[in-house]
């Protein structure tokens, strides 16, 4: 059984909404990190959440840096770093936005030239920090403040994206799953080269479900199949526990759907295209675990 | 050691012996060959530095303020459009308090596209908080970037710092340089800000208007205080190399009766014009505006002057000109030329100052009045 360290890292007086999974999600990427870490934050909640000048809520230095740049930034602090000769986790803790939309070529970019470090994606599907406005990572049918009758295209697959970089290492987790990511975040930090890991953070305002359900909304996500853990090491890719089950018998999607307040003007149609895409994927990853594949 | 060196290479050799920790940097016409120079000096070993091969300039710079941020000593290069893509980046550098230096080889704007001096991609960074100073010959070049290092890591200016340099007519005009041997001239770069994990805190987390503004006036005081730290750092080059530099150059100022205002190479060509005017009982002295930011304190209330401009902001003038206007009370005859790298001979500049209608504005080689 993994130890969890009791030491904070995050302490009690982030500027978070209640209920907010993206910081509890940081809580345990920090406790898998430890303190010889710099967190890169381009602009997203965690710019907020952080805490305002003079003080901070983060026990490790946090350089906050623009909106398209998070992955950049970090390729010059590991460069330094390995200048130095110095061990340093540098970690981009980035939302949707600084990952999939606007920070998606620096993104690019630095896996290209496979930088040491660890790029982590907490994806609550909307520009939460503007208010919620929709993003490239927004789900099809869910209501934004931008798509007031729900999105009409569908969630861009930053994991197939990230993929074709043939990185190292990258996961996907889910806040409700904190032993999960903790583990994830320790393998990443313990391969050279450059790591993603999507973690899928639900968001009370933003989704719209009352703020004691966050873990809830992150289990259904999970069960559903509408987030599936997995970790691709080297190339192989391994279902996460918590997922297994879900692989073989999965929620009705509707339970994931109508717990959310997002989801509330979603036609039959796209219900039945977004239950098609999860068929799809899963048909994808048992046909790479059943290898040879077609 | 004499060498036949273009700009681009007098840059090059200069950041070689500042021994940058990290460049990142994306090659753009014509700033490439320094870029592919310092690829080399790094292949070649005889340079320890970790080169990032970017995506594109916005990156050059967010990786440039991400290693300074750590304490690397960091460089990078650019021109025109790579200057302009740079720009957040720019801001970020100089409010982060980071002493990047940069070579900013200057081009012109599309569209269309053109690949020739001009000097709108530099002042179009005016207001960032970066200091600027154009240079004029290869020699200058390389001088200015060695000084540049040392200016900007300066704890009284903590600034991020633009060595300019024409696009073609200096970065790849081939003339003599004298390399020198630095010494400590260059002292070992320490960042008083840098980050610690023994002492973690947030830089440039949410802030508020007071302290916000209280960082604000702290750049402009270091921005002020770098005019001392320029001086000093010029007069001990001087010094110890030989070579003199200030915020402008004089060419035959003292008894002039008009004075040819221009920045870079077209400050040097108008010292020509001056010779040529004299030849001909004209008067005729040249001054070079050297440093953009901080912008020198000109004494020239009452004087006749041309300023040729190289760069032009719509709906208000020339930019050194204006600026001279607003910083020294006078009334200058205001030349655009040079745009998208117009040949500008000092034949030209002389009918300039023959031609000359103080306090009027002309776009030299336009047929109609603009
Ligand atoms: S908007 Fe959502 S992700 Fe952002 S702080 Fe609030 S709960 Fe967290």
């Amino acid at each position: 059984m993994t130890e969890i360290p009791k030491e904070e890292f995050i302490l009690k007086c982030t500027s978070a909404c209640a209920g907010c999974s993206s910081s509890l999600s940081l809580r345990y990427v920090l406790k898998a990190a430890g303190p010889e870490t710099v967190l890169v934050i381009p602009a997203c909640c965690t710019s907020v959440i952080q805490g305002v000048y003079p003080r901070t809520a983060l026990r490790v230095p946090v350089y906050n840096i623009a909106f398209a740049a998070a992955a950049a930034c970090a390729s010059g602090m590991s460069a330094s770093y390995q200048k130095k000769g110095m061990k340093m986790n540098v970690i981009v803790y980035a939302g949707d936005g600084g990952t999939v939309d606007i920070g998606l070529q620096a993104l690019s970019g630095a896996f290209e030239r496979e930088t040491h470090f660890l790029h982590i994606c907490y994806d609550n599907e909307a520009y939460g920090n503007t208010g919620m406005q929709r993003s490239g990572s927004t789900p099809l049918g869910a209501i934004t403040s931008t798509t007031p009758s729900g999105k009409i295209h569908p969630k861009k697959d930053i994991d197939q994206i990230v993929e074709a970089h043939r990185p190292p290492y990258m996961a996907t987790a889910c806040s409700a799953y904190p032993l999960d990511l903790f583990q994830k975040v320790k393998t990443a930090l313990s391969i050279e080269g450059s790591k993603f890991i999507h973690l899928l953070s639900p968001c009370p305002p933003g989704w719209r479900y009352p703020t004691e359900k966050s873990i809830e909304v992150g289990k259904l996500a999970v069960k559903t199949g509408a987030w599936i853990l997995w970790e691709r090491e080297h190339g192989s890719l391994r279902i996460s526990g918590p997922s297994r089950a879900a692989m073989k018998t999965p929620l009705p999607l509707e339970e994931y759907l109508k717990i959310q307040g997002r989801f509330q003007a979603i036609t039959l149609e796209q219900v039945q295209e977004l239950q098609h895409s999860i068929t799809r994927t899963m048909e994808r990853i048992r046909c790479e675990l059943e290898k040879p594949c077609t | 050691m004499h060498l036949i060196a273009t700009g681009n290479k007098g840059v090059a050799e200069a950041v070689l012996q500042a021994q940058p920790d990290v460049v990142a940097a994306y090659p753009i016409t014509p700033q490439t060959e320094i870029v592919e120079q310092i690829a080399a000096f790094i292949s070649e070993k005889r340079l320890d530095c970790q080169y990032i091969p970017v995506e594109s300039e916005h990156s050059a710079m967010a990786a440039c303020i991400g290693a300074s941020a750590t304490g690397a000593r960091t460089f990078t290069a650019t021109s025109s459009h790579g200057l302009l893509y740079m720009h957040e980046m720019l801001h970020w550098a100089a409010g982060a308090r980071v002493p990047v230096v940069m070579a900013n080889v200057n081009r012109a704007l599309g569209p269309g596209w053109n690949v020739w001096a001009e000097h709108t991609d530099a002042f179009s960074q005016r207001d960032t908080g970066w200091l600027q100073v154009f240079a004029s010959t290869v020699q200058e070049v390389y001088d200015t970037m060695l000084m540049a290092f040392r200016i900007a890591e300066d704890e009284k200016v903590l600034l991020p710092m633009m060595v300019n340099l024409d696009g073609f007519s200096l970065s790849h005009t081939m003339q003599p340089m004298e390399k020198i041997e630095t010494g400590t001239f260059i002292p070992p770069f320490s960042l008083p800000h840098a980050i610690d994990t023994l002492h973690p805190v947030a830089y440039g987390p949410l802030t508020g208007p007071d302290e916000y503004f209280r960082f604000r006036a702290d750049m402009e005081r270091s921005m002020r205080s770098s005019r001392l730290v320029i001086r000093d750092t010029e007069a001990e080059f001087a010094r110890l190399f030989g070579r003199t530099y200030r915020e402008t150059e004089e060419y035959q100022v003292e008894d002039a009766d008009v004075l040819l205002v221009a920045m870079g190479t077209f400050g040097k060509e108008a010292e020509v014009a001056v010779d040529k005017l004299r030849k001909e009982g004209i008067k005729a002295g040249s001054l070079r505006v050297r440093w953009f930011r901080p912008f020198p304190r000109l004494d020239l209330a009452g004087r006749d002057i041309v300023v040729i401009d190289r760069g032009y902001s719509f709906g208000f003038g020339g930019v050194l000109s204006m600026s001279i206007r607003a910083t020294s009370r006078a009334e200058p005859y205001s030349v655009i030329a040079g745009l998208g790298g117009q040949e500008v001979t000092y034949h030209d500049m002389a009918d300039f100052v023959r031609d000359r209608k103080p306090g009027k504005e002309y776009w030299f080689g336009v047929k109609d009045d603009v």
